[in-house]
């Protein structure tokens, strides 16, 4: 996709792209503490987020467009974070759930807590709360699609080079 | 070159075909590494396994993924600003940690709940537990491959939380217990909703039966595979169903002679299995969520009139002294030793979580199984990972 990395794809043509991107996330699940299983909750069926266009099963990192952090970081789990992070292929989308990831909400004065996935990789969306409804999950997911339909597809595209050694 | 030198260097490079056909046919050892983000580990946690082929040499478990230093915490926070943090030990069942805590601080205190606080206390704690098991139940199944009992899992556990959610305010995270009483009395057409819920309960219970119980497959894989005897269960310091399920009758609801729950009011069963196996394990477990439904339509029915907080200062000091107080969580004994100096806040908490006891016995199990057993294991030993770390 050399045209969409120079940015001279005619308008409607983006449009197209960005519709049919924005309805194909996979979302690949970093679940670490409570929010992940409000997270869960939001796969299942009284919240089915697949309904949204979101597919939350991938099999590995380098599948998924989609990262959910969700849960606290701590200072142990977050090289593999980075890690994983890097995997994934551009362009690649970041939701920071709940209140742990965000600033490191109930243990903002913990010494092993991170305060803010943000530090570690950069956030797109921030979900509130402790733990954030699946409802807010959704509403999230729903703010990142109209983000991903309005935004210059060029610039997300440039992501970082892949070097081979 | 005689035809006898020839002769020897053909036997020579036969030879060394041969070695090297036994080397590539040997089995090398070879490190397995799972986690500390992998969907099998309920969260982060790292197993390091030795493999000799399909078979596992030695595994060990890594954590502190999630540790997130509640024990020092604690120490800067507030009597009842503590009550928020506990919540989120063992997510899943949420109130169940509150109540521990409660308990040794109104030990502390020489207070006592009036007896309306000490049974909604109770119903809440069971309801806490069965929102924990049922999520065991699913989450078992959907190890094994089986997705469906996951969904059904998750649909029925909505009803309980969103009865914790009408009760308290918390969907997840009640933070409804006080030291003294509860923060407010129930919702009006509580008790009805309750019941109509664990009727639902019930049915996913029956359901999970004909799903999952008598499945051939399901049966292939956990009977008979990671047997823990009694007595090795009982030399890890394992508690709640896992001890149960290796034949040991103790349950501290019943045994624990604790004051401040009303388990004695009601009639109800210790559910033991003698095979200790990751089938006994997931049997017992379902049957505690029906002893859970049953215990609560119990008290349900003779809920006592009355106040639901005692007499406690606004400002809550706890005297100097040190309690310990342990209670049988969905996971198993969960104990708070605290001590306190007279302030506003403890000046130690040690708190003692039953998943590090369940999670410590699976390098012990885990010796000598095949790979996809390792999955089976952990999840019959059901473990939340910030009950392991804090």
């Amino acid at each position: 996709m050399g045209l969409v990395e120079s940015g001279k794809v005619p308008k409607p043509l983006t449009s197209l792209l960005s519709t049919s991107r924005k309805f194909s996330l996979w979302m690949y699940q970093w679940g670490l503490a409570c929010c992940a299983i409000e997270m869960a909750a939001a796969f299942m069926p009284r919240y089915d987020v697949m309904r949204l266009g979101v597919i939350p099963l991938p099999a590995s990192p380098r599948q998924s467009d989609l990262l959910c952090v969700s849960g606290t970081l701590t200072d142990k789990m977050a090289p593999p974070l980075r890690r994983l992070y890097e995997q994934m292929p551009d362009p690649k989308y970041v939701i920071s759930m709940g209140s742990c990831a965000n600033c490191g909400g109930p243990y903002w004065d913990s010494y092993s807590v991170t305060k803010g996935c943000d530090q570690i990789v950069p956030v797109d969306i921030y979900v509130p709360g402790c733990p954030p409804r699946p409802e807010t999950l959704l509403e999230a997911i729903v703010l990142l699609q109209e983000m991903i339909q309005n935004e210059d597809m060029g610039e997300r595209w440039r992501g970082d080079p892949i070097v081979l050694r | 070159m005689t035809l006898t030198q020839r002769d020897e260097l053909r036997a020579y490079a036969h030879h060394a075909t041969d070695a090297r056909v036994n080397v590539e046919l040997e089995t090398e050892g070879m490190t397995l590494n799972i986690g500390p983000q992998h969907p099998a580990t309920h969260g982060t946690l790292r197993i390091v396994a030795k493999l000799d082929g399909e078979q596992v040499i030695a595994a060990e478990p890594i954590t502190g993924y999630m540790h997130r230093g509640y024990e020092k915490l604690v120490e800067v926070r507030t009597w009842p600003q503590i009550n928020t943090l506990v919540n989120r030990i063992d997510w899943v069942g949420s109130f169940s940690n509150e109540v521990p805590f409660i308990l040794a601080c109104e030990q502390l205190m020489e207070i006592e709940a009036p007896p309306r606080a000490r049974a909604i206390r109770t119903i809440l704690f069971e309801l806490a537990r069965i929102a924990n098991l049922v999520l065991f139940a699913g989450d078992m199944a959907l190890q094994l491959g089986a997705q469906t009992a996951a969904m059904y899992a998750f649909r029925d556990r909505e009803y309980v939380l969103n009865l914790l959610e009408s009760a308290s305010g918390g969907r997840f995270h009640p933070n409804f217990d006080r030291i003294g009483g509860l923060k407010d009395d129930l919702p009006k057409g509580w008790i009805d909703d309750t019941r109509a819920a664990l009727v639902k309960i019930r049915e996913f219970c029956d359901e999970m039966d004909l799903l999952v119980t008598g499945n051939e497959i399901f049966e292939a894989r956990t009977r008979g595979v990671g047997i823990i005897p009694a007595d090795v269960a009982l030399s890890y310091g394992l508690s709640g169903a896992n001890l149960r399920a290796s034949g040991i009758d103790w349950d501290l609801r019943r045994d624990g002679g604790i004051s401040g729950l009303a388990y004695d009011d009601v009639d109800w069963k210790v559910w033991t299995h003698p095979d200790g196996d990751c089938f006994a394990r997931y049997w017992v477990r379902l049957q505690e969520i029906r002893e859970a439904a049953h215990i609560t339509e119990q008290l349900l029915d003779k809920l006592p009139a009355g106040p639901i907080m005692a007499k406690v200062p606004r400002i809550v000091k706890v005297p100097a002294g040190e309690a310990y107080v342990e209670t049988e969580n969905p996971l198993g004994a969960m104990g708070f030793y605290v001590i306190s100096a007279g302030d506003l806040g403890p000046f130690r908490v040690k708190i003692r979580t039953p998943s590090f006891n369940n999670i410590s016995v699976a390098s012990w199990v885990m010796r000598g199984v095949y790979v996809p057993d390792i999955v089976t294991i952990l999840a019959s030993l059901y473990f939340i990972l910030g009950d392991i770390d804090r």
